[in-house]
């Protein structure tokens, strides 16, 4: 049975109430448990500190060789060859992942062997490999193209990117092929039912959205190979961690200099993370209504909600 | 004069599923052609067949006197390569039952997308298209939003418009309007019910058959992979002969 309520003539339609009822104002939980936890924490870092002040260490020559030329070359070197590398395995990375997903036996068969062999192998095995070429081919030779020597070819450098490259491609691949599978198969439907061909549909539809899964998992390579690229130093590759170790044995200062190191890739790992972070929200616009907020965004928040009153909420997607 | 579409005993299986199991039947260009039926009965894999996003097993497909999906010479079939599917499937238009908007354009862009890439026109003369296409189906305001940013109607609405940019000769409707909320139904037959009053040859798999009664030009009730009744639709849903299209009516109607 409909009850009167149900049908409400036009001019009678139901108003919200003038008076809103009184706010309310709760006393909030109490978290001791924090406050537990803030101390002890305090305590242990007490404890580290004071271990750290007694120890045997010259301050001052973490100072002194921070700005180095030796260590401001290696830190370059290091910044080089992990973004080159990392160009390498995107790029591979792409075509292999369409590869391995194409309908032709011989291209997924290929793709797949190129896999198993850079993902199975360790990447200091691959890059001693690569460094040690000349030991069985003492010269390269490309047929009408090239002819040189194996040793002028094979470089420090060029053995470390190679060796991280070409590794680096096999991982990419396999994030590639998450991110392209990930998309709805309704969207090619779609784009073949407008008489697009395989090609104009990876490229235009499919490509472009697989990016918002591809970019977050990308970042996280990048900031892993950064830090493997300390493994070319056993290749005579001239990164951060050989010129802080050349330095650190020389002047014996050995402990000092890997602090010297261990700043400079954080230093490097954080200001690469950050763009991460900002890339990724970019590539989340459209697909979510509110982007996340941002650090600082979040620090503001919290600091004005602890005086009961604030910003609202995911107020950065409108 | 040749129908726009003519099947042949088509046959499709999935596996070991048999879904259709030998379809003839023709649709003359012009009209509006409904297919109706319970789930599973093979209707929406019929009409993937028409524009070979599933591939026939036997039997013959014909779009406007082509073959579809394969060349006949000398009594052999050769396999159409990829570049020639595309071509064919360009006079086709199709709209799918959850609308498959490319979520990273606006609806300008999803309807500009096909010419721009297929058809090679200039960005100025396609956006033109786009937003008169985008006027038409009632959506003048939206063309620089996202499909997030519309509702269930509006994208399949874009999503005609979309499929109309390629100005084809032939459109399948997918069950159009199964995902909308019962109040944005009426928007979506409205475009379908223009469209239909203009002379597009349609092909529609529907759940509405007051839809199918008024604007159909005939109707086929499929269920287990065959043509078991066909008709006007007045003839079909209001008098209907065999038992299993008198069960399924009764559920529905």
């Amino acid at each position: 049975m409909t009850t009167p309520t149900d049908k409400v003539p036009s001019d009678g339609a139901p108003q919200p109430s003038k008076s809103a009822p009184e706010a309310i104002r709760a006393i909030p939980v109490r978290h001791y448990g924090r406050y537990v936890a803030a101390v002890v924490v305090l305590a242990l870092l007490g404890l580290l500190a004071n271990a750290v002040a007694g120890a045997d260490l010259r301050w001052e020559a973490v100072g002194d060789y921070f700005f180095d030329d030796q260590i401001l070359e290696g830190a370059k070197n290091t910044i080089v060859v992990s973004v080159l590398s990392m160009i390498m395995g995107l790029v591979l990375g792409i075509v292999l992942a369409v590869m391995r997903m194409s309908k032709n036996p011989v291209t997924s068969t290929v793709a797949w062997g190129y896999i198993w062999f850079f993902r199975g192998t360790p990447v200091y095995v691959q890059l001693l490999l690569w460094f040690n070429l000349a030991l069985v081919f003492p010269i390269l030779n490309l047929g009408p193209l090239y002819k040189d020597e194996m040793t002028d070819v094979m470089t420090p450098f060029m053995a470390a990117l190679l060796g991280l490259g070409l590794n680096e491609a096999a991982y990419m691949a396999e994030i590639c092929r998450a991110g392209i599978q990930s998309v709805d198969e309704g969207q090619t439907e779609a784009s073949q039912a407008l008489g697009m061909t395989q090609q104009q549909n990876m490229r235009r539809i499919v490509l472009p959205q697989a990016m918002r899964v591809i970019v977050p998992p990308t970042g996280n390579e990048f900031i892993n190979l950064l830090k493997t690229s300390s493994l070319c130093s056993v290749v005579m590759f001239e990164e951060l961690l050989r010129k802080a170790q050349n330095i650190g044995n020389t002047s014996g200062a050995v402990i000092e200099l890997l602090i010297v190191a261990t700043i400079w890739y954080l230093a490097i790992t954080t200001v690469f993370s950050i763009g991460q972070y900002y890339l990724e929200r970019r590539y989340a616009r459209g697909s979510l209504r509110a982007l996340p907020l941002t650090p600082w965004q979040k620090v503001r928040q919290n600091v004005f909600t602890w005086h009961g009153r604030g910003p609202s909420a995911g107020g950065a997607g409108a | 004069m040749t129908a726009m579409v003519k099947s042949e005993a088509v046959h499709k299986s999935f596996g070991p599923v048999e879904v259709l199991r030998g379809i003839d039947l023709e649709v003359q260009a012009g009209d509006v052609f409904c297919i109706v039926g319970p789930s599973g009965s093979g209707k929406s894999t019929f009409l993937r067949c028409i524009n070979h996003l599933e591939k026939v097993n036997a039997g013959r497909l014909y779009v406007d006197g082509t073959l579809v999906g394969y060349r006949e010479k000398n009594g052999k079939l050769y396999e159409l390569r990829d570049r020639e599917v595309a071509a064919q499937r360009r006079d086709i238009g199709m709209v799918f039952q959850r609308f498959n908007l490319f979520p990273h354009m606006t609806a300008a862009e999803n309807v500009m997308e096909a010419p721009l890439q297929v058809k090679r026109e200039s960005k100025a003369a396609a956006r033109k298209r786009a937003v008169a296409l985008l006027e038409r189906v009632g959506l003048a305001d939206k063309t620089d939003n996202y499909p997030a940013q519309l509702s269930g109607g509006q994208q399949q609405r874009v999503a005609i418009a979309r499929a109309l940019a390629m100005e084809p000769k032939l459109m399948l409707f997918d069950e159009p309007t199964s995902a909308l909320d019962p109040e944005l139904v009426g928007e979506v037959l409205d475009v379908m019910r223009d469209l239909a009053r203009d002379g597009m040859t349609m092909i529609v798999v529907t759940h509405e058959m007051g839809f199918a009664r008024e604007v159909g030009d005939s109707l086929v009730f499929m269920d287990e992979g065959i043509v078991v009744e066909s008709g006007t639709p007045r003839d079909v849903l209001g008098n209907p002969q065999h038992d299993r299209t008198k069960s399924f009516l009764s559920k529905v109607l």
